[in-house]
């Protein structure tokens, strides 16, 4: 029994240094200076002869990529910006949405519900391929092809959070929605006064879970952006590699810094947001 | 009778401004696209079923196909199986398991973008494995630019996706009733025999929605071809969204539709089967269990 517990403490170790290895290696290579950088992986660019290697912690640490950055490179603030239009208003906006059509759907009874649920599941289930025709002829008519808004509507009206959101809303206890009811609540009062601050936790695991989507988005942005300096970092990001290594070493590590702030202030609420995710209609 | 009516009243109200936005937003539109997949290019003539033939007949439609699915049918299980294992090695665990659970959360949070320069460096010709291959004089593999190819792809997708799916896991688990354990262990069971007559049939519906989820988030892996590989992979990660983009900029909006259709379809389908198997197996398992309970009373 003692050895089966050792090997299983093994096999968790390794599994978690093979996921977080390559992550401390960009955080690495983001302080490496330009030089060592080439020394390190130029043969695969062409740039050197030296075989490949890699040091996480580098032999010369400087910030000089991150300081020709955020002083030299002006295209980077207007992608980085880009993402936050993107992702953020169009979170932001979906919550604003989202929230009030979960409570509908976990408080209210009404003709048409069960279907019009089950129609919000299946538009959350389809790959982004199958909606991308119509979603294009859509933002075509409307004439925001090409613009933020081409980005921001899709996302604002995924049924993913108000699906998340019901089963949270689900879960509040009927009494207290009733003692809100006997003590004179109207149902605009019960909602504010009790269903957000109750579902609150439910509001955020769809806000963190989106928000990680959204800052992540590459097939949107491709197919409804034409014009390069709308694109966000998260596809401008791979351009750049080429030219100047060092760059895109930083900026894949700036990219990564708001995912992970998120990741860790909202771990507990992405679980939570997961799990109601499983919960079976 | 009025105040019923008037709770409907507001129930709508609160479902208002989603349900008008779905509805202008995708589900007309997508109407629109199932009207223009029977149309020719004018949009005016009715063609039956022709732009559904083209598409079946299209190399490259066949191509894309082939590969999504094998990248499905290699992912899945292997997916399913490693988030498993963890989850179960890491339930019993009080102290470490947050930090472990956390630890391999973390990759859903990366964005894509931010990995691409690494996979290069580990996967690329010259890169990290095959330095390694060459110290051990062997054949060194050209990931990115073969076949092989298809195995960053695995890689990369089972890297981002064990953690969502252990956490999944791990709910399910929790979700089994403690005292069957504590009445097995009563009747002298062993860690095996619990495993595969509690945990295994409890795990069931599990089972089911972890499989949908992760078919879902199967098809997101173009994200990683299309920034490690661009427009244009090897044939071997040549994926549905890549075809999808290459007839969006020649404008082929017959082609686009039908396939859309028929993937939507085909999606609708696959997890119709997977719920009406899931129902089977738990009317299957319930059946049994009355069986044994008649047994005993004799």
């Amino acid at each position: 029994m003692k050895i089966f517990k050792v090997i299983s403490t093994i096999t968790l170790i390794v599994t978690a240094l093979i996921i977080i290895l390559p992550l401390c290696m960009m955080l690495g290579g983001s302080f490496m200076g330009e030089d060592e950088i080439i020394q390190s992986i130029g043969k695969i660019y062409g740039l050197s002869k030296a075989e490949v290697h890699w040091r996480i912690i580098p032999q010369y640490p400087t910030f000089q990529a991150f300081i020709e950055l955020l002083l030299d490179t002006p295209q980077f603030f207007v992608m980085f910006w880009n993402s936050c239009k993107q992702a953020l208003l169009g979170v932001l906006i979906q919550l604003l949405v989202s929230v009030p059509a979960a409570w509908s759907f976990a408080r209210f009874r009404f003709r048409g519900k069960k279907i019009i649920f089950m129609i919000y599941i299946i538009l959350m289930i389809l790959p982004f391929q199958v909606t991308m025709v119509s979603s294009y002829l859509v933002l075509d008519k409307f004439k925001i092809m090409n613009s933020h808004l081409a980005i921001i509507v899709p996302i604002v009206f995924s049924t993913f959070p108000v699906f998340i959101m019901e089963r949270f809303f689900k879960a509040i206890p009927k009494s207290i929605i009733e003692a809100a009811r006997i003590d004179g609540a109207n149902e605009l009062q019960i909602f504010f006064y009790v269903g957000i601050p109750i579902g609150l936790p439910g509001i955020i695991s769809a806000g963190v879970l989106s928000f990680l989507e959204a800052w992540n988005a590459i097939e949107a942005p491709l197919t409804f952006l034409k014009d390069k300096s709308l694109w966000p970092l998260s596809l401008y990001l791979p351009s750049i590699s080429i030219d100047n290594l060092g760059l895109a070493m930083v900026s894949s590590v700036i990219v990564m810094l708001p995912a992970i702030l998120i990741f860790l202030f909202g771990q507990r609420y992405l679980e939570k947001g997961i799990v109601a995710s499983g919960i079976k209609e | 009778m009025k105040k019923i009516q008037k709770r409907e009243f507001t129930a709508w109200l609160f479902l208002l401004p989603s349900f008008v936005g779905t509805l202008i937003f995708t589900l007309i539109p997508f109407g629109d696209v199932i009207r223009r997949s029977f149309l020719d290019a004018m949009g005016n003539q009715f063609v039956g079923v022709l732009n559904y033939k083209n598409v079946l007949q299209n190399g490259a439609f066949q191509l894309a196909i082939k590969n999504t699915a094998r990248f499905v049918v290699t992912c899945i299980p292997l997916l399913l199986l490693l988030s498993l294992i963890l989850c179960i090695l890491i339930v019993g665990r009080k102290k470490h398991g947050d930090f472990f659970k956390a630890t391999y959360l973390f990759p859903m949070a990366i964005p894509v973008a931010s990995v691409v320069l690494l996979w290069r460096v580990i996967f690329d010709k010259s890169g990290l494995i095959n330095e390694f291959l060459l110290s051990f004089n062997m054949q060194p593999v050209d990931f990115m630019n073969t076949s092989k190819a298809f195995y960053v792809l695995v890689f990369s997708y089972i890297w981002k996706n064990t953690g969502y799916d252990m956490v999944l896991w791990l709910a399910g688990l929790n979700g089994i009733p403690t005292s069957l354990y504590e009445a097995a262990s009563i009747d002298g069971a062993n860690g095996w025999q619990k495993f595969k007559y509690i945990t295994l049939p409890g795990l069931r519906s599990t089972l089911y929605i972890t499989l949908v989820l992760s078919l879902i988030n199967s098809f997101k892996v173009f994200r990683e071809v299309y920034l490690v590989a661009g427009d244009y992979p090897n044939n071997s990660i040549y994926m549905l969204q890549h075809l999808f983009n290459n007839w969006f900029l020649s404008m082929d909006i017959q082609k686009m539709s039908a396939a859309a259709v028929m993937l939507a379809v085909t999606f609708l389908l696959l997890i119709l089967l997977l719920s009406w198997l899931e129902k089977r197996w738990e009317g299957d398992y319930k059946k049994k269990r009355r069986l044994t309970h008649k047994n005993e009373n004799i």
